[in-house]
C-alpha cells in the first residue's frame, strides 16, 4: 500500500466518524468537549454555525452520526449493549443550557451590497440561505403560504416532539437578521418571480404531497380517510382536535409514527400501525418505532391493505392480506401472500402515510426549467444550481423528501453558489474546508484533553411521565439530560478528532505501541496489498470502510500500519513512544460556508 | 510509562483460548518502566505465550531479583503467583519453591545485573541442579534500576552514553548456562517476538532447567551509537541460527521445507518443536559444537540468537533426588510421620 497521505483534509476527518457522517459536517467531539466543560453556550455556537437550529435538531434529528459514531463498534463484546454516544441528545443540552446567546450572533449588517435574493418557502433550507447571505449585504426575501417561517419543522413535527418556542427562537435567530418573511403568501408562478427581478432565487418548497392510496372504498369513505401529513399540518394548526377511537396508520415511516402517536394524544384509545413490510425494514428511525410501541400503539407489519370497508359512506374497517418477504438472487425484496384468508381490523379512522412526493404545480413548464423523469429539477449536485443559472434549489425540493440536517446542509451549499454566481466567480471550484491541525501535548501525560476512557453505558433520556404527556399534544416527552447526566455522556465521546499522528523517522521499532495499544490498533510489518494487508495485522481489520493509515520510512524497511476502525483516542501509544514518533493532535474542520460566517468560525478557532 | 490504567476495553475480535480467557486476562498492572523499555515486549511476549498455551493463571509462580526486569512480573499475570525476592537471590528462592510444589510452573524473571554480578553465584546452581522452570534473563548490559552502570555482559569495549569505554570482560550467560548444565538454552532479542513467543512457548514445554537470554534495551541508558546493546545494533547484528514453530498435539504439516532444512524436537509433553534451520550447520543437539559457534560469532561481533542448546532426555532436580510424585506440600502428617514402627524398620536398614 502507498504512504498514506495525512495532509488530504478527507483522511483525518473520515476518522471522525460522526463529523464525517454528518451532512453539515458538525465538529462533534469539540462540542462535546465544550458541554463537558460546562461551556454550553460555546457548544452551541459550535452547533450554531454548522447546522443551524441545534435546539430543533437536538430533538428531532435523524441523526446519521450515531450508527457512524465509533462508540457503538468499540462497545462490542465489552459492553452488555453496545450503542454510540448520545450526540444529538447532547446538542439538546447545549441548546437547553446555554443562557442567552444573542450577543454572539452576527450583527445586522447595515451596508446593503444591492442584492435581492428570493427564497420560495421558509423551511430549514431556505432559513440557511438566508442566515449564510443576510450577513453579507444580501437582501433576502422569503414566501412561505403559512403564516409562519419554518417549514415542516412548524407544521409537521409534532409538539410533543419540538416545542413552539424552540421554533420560534431559532427562526427568530435568522429573521432577527433583518430578513424580509411575507408569510400566508403561496407562489403561483415562477414566471411571475423571475420579472420581479431578483438577482437570484432560492426553491426551497419542499416535498408537499402525501402520497395516496387508491384502494376499493377510498372515494366512499373518504369523510374518515386522510392523508398523514395534510392531518398533520391540520393538527399542527390547531383544524383537528379529535379523532375517532379506533384509528388506523398506514405506513412504516416516520411520518406513520408521528401521525400514530399524535392520534394517541387526540383521543384514540386503539391506535395501531400497518404496514406492509417486515418490522426491521420499516423506514422509521429505531428509536421513532420504539417511542410509539412505548405508547401502547402495536406495530402490524407484514399486512397489505386490500380495502377500505364501509356502510352507508361511513368507515367501518379495513381488509389486509397477509404476505412475507421473499429476496431475490439480487436482494431485492418481493411481497409474497401467505394464501391464509383475508384480515379485517375495525377502525374509525384511517392515516395514510405511505409515502411523500414532490410536485411543482407553480413551476411552468415552459419556463426553461428542466425536470428530471422523476420530476425533479435537473441539478449540478454539487452547486445545486437548476438549468435556469440564477434559480437554485435546496431541502426536499432538490432530491426528493429528506431531513432537516440535510435541508441546512444544501442551504449551506446553495449559500456558498449564490454568493459565487453573484460576484462572477465559478461555482466549481468550492471553497475548501477550514482545517487546523495542533498538538494536544502538555508534558509526559498530559494532554489537552481528556483521554481516560469511560466504561459507562449510553445513559437514557428522561421522560415525561406517560399519564401526562398523552393527554395533550403539546407537553414534551423527552425531557432532556440533566447537566450531571450530559457530563457522564460526554465522556463515553472517544474524542476520534484528536487524531494519531506518526512521524516514520524517528520511530526506533521498540514496539512500545504496539504492547500498551488497548485495541491491537497498530502492526509494524512487510508491505503488501491492501485487502492481503488486512489479514495480517495484530488484529484483522474488518471494517473495509475503515482506512489503514500506512507509513514507510522505518529503518527495517517494514511499515507501520494503523487500523482507525475501532482506536479509542486514547493517547497510550503516544504515552508509550519513547521518541515522539506518535502524537495526538487535534484536527478541527470547519466546513466554509459563505462569507462571513467563514470569518466568524475562525475566530472561534483561536481557542482551540 | 502512564499515569492511566490501560482502558479495560478491547478490540471486538479479540478471541478467547480453550480456557475461555483473552489475551488481555494475562495481563498485569501498568508498566511503569521507561517508554520503549525492551523488558515491555519481553512482558508482551510472555502474556502471548501463555494465553495461546491456555495456561491456567493460578497454575504459575513468577520469581524475580532485583532491577528494571525484575519489576516486570507485576505488568504480565495479574492472576498468578508472584515472588519479588532479593537482589541475586531468585535462583534459590525458586529452588525452594519449585522443591515444595513441583506442580506450578516457575517462571524466573531476572536482569544481567542480578544475574551476572550479585547473583552470578545461584544463576550457576539453580543451572547445576536442573530446577524445571523457565529462567529468563532480560539482558540489557547495564544495571537499569540505579541509573545505567556497566553490568558484567557489557561487551568489552563498548561504550557508555557518556562515551567511556568498558574495559571488563563480558560474561555471555547463555554459554555459561550450557557449561553449567541447562537443558534449554536460547537466544531472542525484545524487538523480535516471531522468535520470542515460540521460544518462551518451547521453553515452558521443555522439562528440566530451561534458559533464555533475551536481549532487551535500555532505552534510557544503553540505547546509543557504542552498545552492543541497543535495537540499532542488535537488528544489524542479529544471526538467528535457526526459527522455532511450536506443533501441539498431532502435528500437522503446513509448510513442506527442503530435506535438511528442518528438525523435529519432541517434548515431553507430546509438543514438537520444528526447528527451522538458518545456518545449515548448526546442531541444536550438540552441546560442545554449540558452544564454539557461540564463542566463535561473538568473537565477530554478531549476536546469535535461536534455540542455541536442547537436551530432549533431560530431568529435572525432582528425578534427581528422586522425589515422589505429590507435591511436597500436599502429603499430610500421615505421610511424613509413617509411624514408629516405619522408624525402627528404617533404624534397623542403617546397622
Ligand atoms: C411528519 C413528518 C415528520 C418529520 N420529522 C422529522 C424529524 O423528526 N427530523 C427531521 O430531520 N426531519 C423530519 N421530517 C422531514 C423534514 O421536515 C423535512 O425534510 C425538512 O423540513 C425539509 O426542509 P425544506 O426546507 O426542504 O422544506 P420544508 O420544511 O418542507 O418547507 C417548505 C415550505 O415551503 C412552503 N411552500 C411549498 N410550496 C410553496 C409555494 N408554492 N409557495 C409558498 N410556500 C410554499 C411549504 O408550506 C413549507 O412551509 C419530517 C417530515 C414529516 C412529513
Ligand atoms: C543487595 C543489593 N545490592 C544492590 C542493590 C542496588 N541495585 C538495585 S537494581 C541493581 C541492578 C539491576 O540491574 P539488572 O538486574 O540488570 O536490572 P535492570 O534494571 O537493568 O533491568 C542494583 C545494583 C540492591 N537493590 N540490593
Ligand atoms: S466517540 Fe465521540 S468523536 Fe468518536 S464518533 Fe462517537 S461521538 Fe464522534
Ligand atoms: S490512541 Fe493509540 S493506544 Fe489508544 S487505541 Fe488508538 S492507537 Fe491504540
Ligand atoms: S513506541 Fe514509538 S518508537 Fe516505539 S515502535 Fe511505537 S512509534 Fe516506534
Ligand atoms: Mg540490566
Amino acid at each position: 500500500m502507498h504512504t498514506t497521505d495525512i495532509k488530504n483534509p478527507d483522511y483525518f476527518h473520515k476518522v471522525v466518524d460522526c463529523q464525517w457522517a454528518c451532512p453539515a459536517h458538525t465538529p462533534v467531539p469539540e462540542y462535546i468537549r465544550m458541554i463537558a466543560a460546562g461551556r454550553y453556550a460555546d457548544a452551541y455556537m459550535v452547533n450554531w454555525y454548522s447546522n443551524v437550529f441545534p435546539g430543533i435538531l437536538g430533538r428531532t434529528c435523524d441523526r446519521p452520526c450515531e450508527p457512524a459514531c465509533r462508540r457503538g463498534r468499540v462497545e462490542e463484546d465489552n459492553l452488555e449493549k453496545p450503542e454510540p454516544v448520545a450526540i444529538c441528545r447532547l446538542k439538546r443540552v447545549a441548546a437547553d443550557h446555554k443562557g442567552d446567546i444573542s450577543a454572539r450572533l452576527p450583527k445586522i449588517e447595515t451596508v446593503k451590497n444591492g442584492k435581492r435574493i428570493a427564497c420560495i418557502g421558509g423551511g430549514p433550507a431556505s432559513l440557511t440561505v438566508a442566515r449564510d447571505l443576510v450577513p453579507l449585504g444580501y437582501q433576502l426575501t422569503i414566501f412561505d403560504q403559512d403564516p409562519k417561517a419554518g417549514g415542516f419543522m412548524r407544521t409537521q413535527v409534532p409538539r410533543f416532539r419540538l416545542p413552539e418556542e424552540v421554533i420560534d427562537e431559532e427562526v427568530g435567530y435568522i429573521l432577527d437578521l433583518d430578513v424580509e418573511f411575507i408569510g400566508g403568501r403561496r407562489i403561483d408562478s415562477l414566471k411571475a418571480i423571475l420579472a420581479e427581478g431578483y438577482d437570484a432565487v432560492f426553491i426551497g418548497c419542499g416535498a408537499p404531497r402525501g402520497r395516496d392510496l387508491e384502494i376499493p372504498g377510498r372515494q366512499e369513505a373518504a369523510g374518515q380517510i386522510h392523508i398523514g401529513i395534510d392531518w398533520l399540518s391540520s393538527v399542527s394548526f390547531g383544524h383537528i382536535e379529535k379523532v375517532g377511537k379506533r384509528v388506523i396508520v398506514l405506513g412504516g415511516g416516520n411520518t406513520a409514527m408521528d401521525c400514530c402517536r399524535s392520534a394517541r394524544r387526540l383521543g384514540g384509545d386503539d391506535v395501531k400501525v400497518i404496514v406492509r413490510s417486515g418490522f426491521e425494514e420499516m423506514k422509521a428511525s429505531p428509536w421513532e418505532k420504539e417511542d410509539a410501541q412505548h405508547e401502547g400503539i402495536p406495530i402490524i407489519n407484514c399486512h397489505v391493505p386490500k380495502s377500505f370497508t364501509h356502510e352507508n359512506g361511513k368507515l367501518t374497517g379495513m381488509m389486509f392480506e397477509k404476505v412475507h418477504a421473499k429476496y431475490d438472487d439480487n436482494g431485492r425484496r418481493t411481497l409474497v401472500p401467505t394464501g391464509e384468508p383475508d384480515i379485517f381490523f375495525g377502525c374509525d379512522e384511517v392515516l395514510i402515510a405511505v409515502g411523500q412526493e414532490n410536485s411543482f404545480p407553480w413551476i411552468e413548464r415552459d419556463v426553461g426549467l428542466e425536470f428530471d423523469k422523476w420530476g425533479l429539477p435537473v441539478l449540478n449536485e454539487t452547486s445545486l444550481q437548476s438549468t435556469i443559472p440564477q434559480v437554485f434549489f435546496g431541502g426536499d425540493a432538490a432530491f426528493g423528501p429528506k431531513n432537516i440536517i440535510w435541508a441546512v446542509a444544501h442551504g449551506h451549499e446553495a449559500a456558498i453558489s449564490i454568493d459565487q454566481f453573484l460576484n462572477g466567480e465559478s461555482l466549481d471550484t468550492r471553497p475548501a474546508p477550514h482545517l487546523n491541525l495542533i498538538s494536544q501535548k502538555m508534558g509526559i501525560h498530559e494532554w489537552s484533553y481528556d483521554n481516560d476512557i469511560s466504561n459507562e453505558s449510553r445513559n437514557i433520556v428522561p421522560w415525561a411521565a406517560a399519564e401526562k404527556t398523552l393527554k395533550s399534544i403539546k407537553i414534551e416527552v423527552e425531557l432532556g439530560f440533566d447537566a450531571q447526566t450530559a457530563l457522564k455522556e460526554t465522556q463515553r465521546c472517544l474524542n476520534c478528532d484528536v487524531q494519531t499522528v506518526f512521524k516514520a523517522p524517528l520511530c526506533i521499532e521498540c514496539d512500545g505501541c504496539v504492547d500498551i495499544c488497548p485495541m491491537d490498533c497498530i502492526t509494524f510489518t512487510e508491505n503488501g496489498e491492501e485487502a492481503e494487508l488486512r489479514t495480517r495485522l495484530t488484529a484483522p481489520a474488518l471494517v473495509a470502510s475503515q482506512d489503514l493509515y500506512v507509513a514507510d520510512g522505518l529503518r527495517t524497511g517494514r511499515v507501520m500500519v494503523k487500523d482507525e476502525d475501532v482506536c479509542l483516542h486514547c493517547g497510550l501509544c503516544a504515552e508509550r513512544c519513547p521518541t515522539g514518533a506518535w502524537d495526538m493532535q487535534k484536527f478541527l474542520l470547519d466546513m466554509a460556508h459563505a462569507e462571513p460566517a467563514r470569518r466568524l468560525t475562525n475566530s472561534r478557532r483561536n481557542a482551540a | 510509562m502512564t499515569y492511566l490504567a490501560k482502558p479495560r476495553l478491547h478490540h471486538p475480535s479479540l478471541p478467547h483460548n480453550a480456557l475461555g480467557y483473552t489475551r488481555r486476562d494475562y495481563e498485569g498492572r501498568i508498566s511503569t518502566l521507561c517508554a520503549g523499555c525492551g523488558h515491555d515486549s519481553i512482558s508482551a511476549a510472555i502474556i502471548q505465550a501463555c494465553w495461546e498455551l491456555d495456561i491456567e493463571p493460578h497454575r504459575v509462580a513468577k520469581l524475580s531479583g532485583i532491577g528494571c526486569s525484575s519489576k516486570t512480573p507485576d505488568y504480565f499475570l495479574g492472576n498468578s503467583h508472584g515472588f519479588n525476592t532479593v537482589h541475586g537471590r531468585m535462583p534459590s528462592v525458586l529452588t525452594g519453591a519449585n522443591l515444595a510444589n513441583r506442580a506450578l510452573l516457575y517462571l524466573g524473571v531476572s536482569g544481567d545485573g542480578d544475574s551476572a554480578s550479585i547473583g552470578l553465584g545461584q544463576f550457576a546452581h539453580v543451572m547445576r541442579r536442573g530446577v524445571n522452570m523457565v529462567y529468563i534473563l532480560e539482558n540489557n548490559g547495564v544495571y537499569g534500576l540505579t541509573k545505567g552502570q556497566f553490568s558484567a555482559t557489557a561487551d568489552k569495549g563498548s561504550a557508555s552514553k557518556k562515551g567511556v569505554a568498558n574495559a571488563d570482560s563480558p560474561i555471555d550467560t547463555a554459554s555459561l548456562a550450557l557449561l553449567m548444565g541447562a537443558t534449554f538454552v536460547a537466544r531472542s532479542f525484545s524487538g523480535d517476538k516471531g522468535q520470542l513467543v515460540p521460544m518462551i512457548k518451547a521453553a515452558i514445554g521443555h522439562q528440566g532447567a530451561a534458559f533464555i537470554d533475551v536481549v532487551s534495551p535500555c532505552l534510557a541508558f544503553n540505547n546509543h551509537p557504542g552498545s552492543t546493546k541497543s535495537y540499532d545494533y542488535v537488528r544489524d547484528h542479529n544471526e538467528a541460527v535457526n526459527f522455532l514453530d511450536i506443533i501441539e498435539g498431532r502435528p500437522e504439516i503446513t509448510t513442506d521445507y527442503a530435506a535438511g532444512t528442518s528438525v523435529d524436537v519432541v517434548q515431553h509433553d507430546g509438543t514438537i518443536i520444528r526447528l527451522r534451520k538458518a545456518a545449515a550447520d548448526y546442531d541444536a543437539t550438540d552441546k560442545v559444537s554449540a558452544m564454539n559457534y557461540i564463542q566463535k560469532h561473538h568473537a565477530l561481533g554478531e549476536v546469535v540468537t535461536g534455540l542455541l542448546y536442547i537436551d530432549n532426555q533431560s530431568t529435572d532436580i525432582h528425578a534427581n533426588l528422586n522425589t515422589v510424585a505429590t507435591p511436597l506440600n500436599a502429603l499430610t502428617e500421615k505421610e511424613l510421620c509413617p509411624g514408629s514402627a516405619a522408624l525402627a524398620k528404617l533404624n534397623a536398614s542403617l546397622r
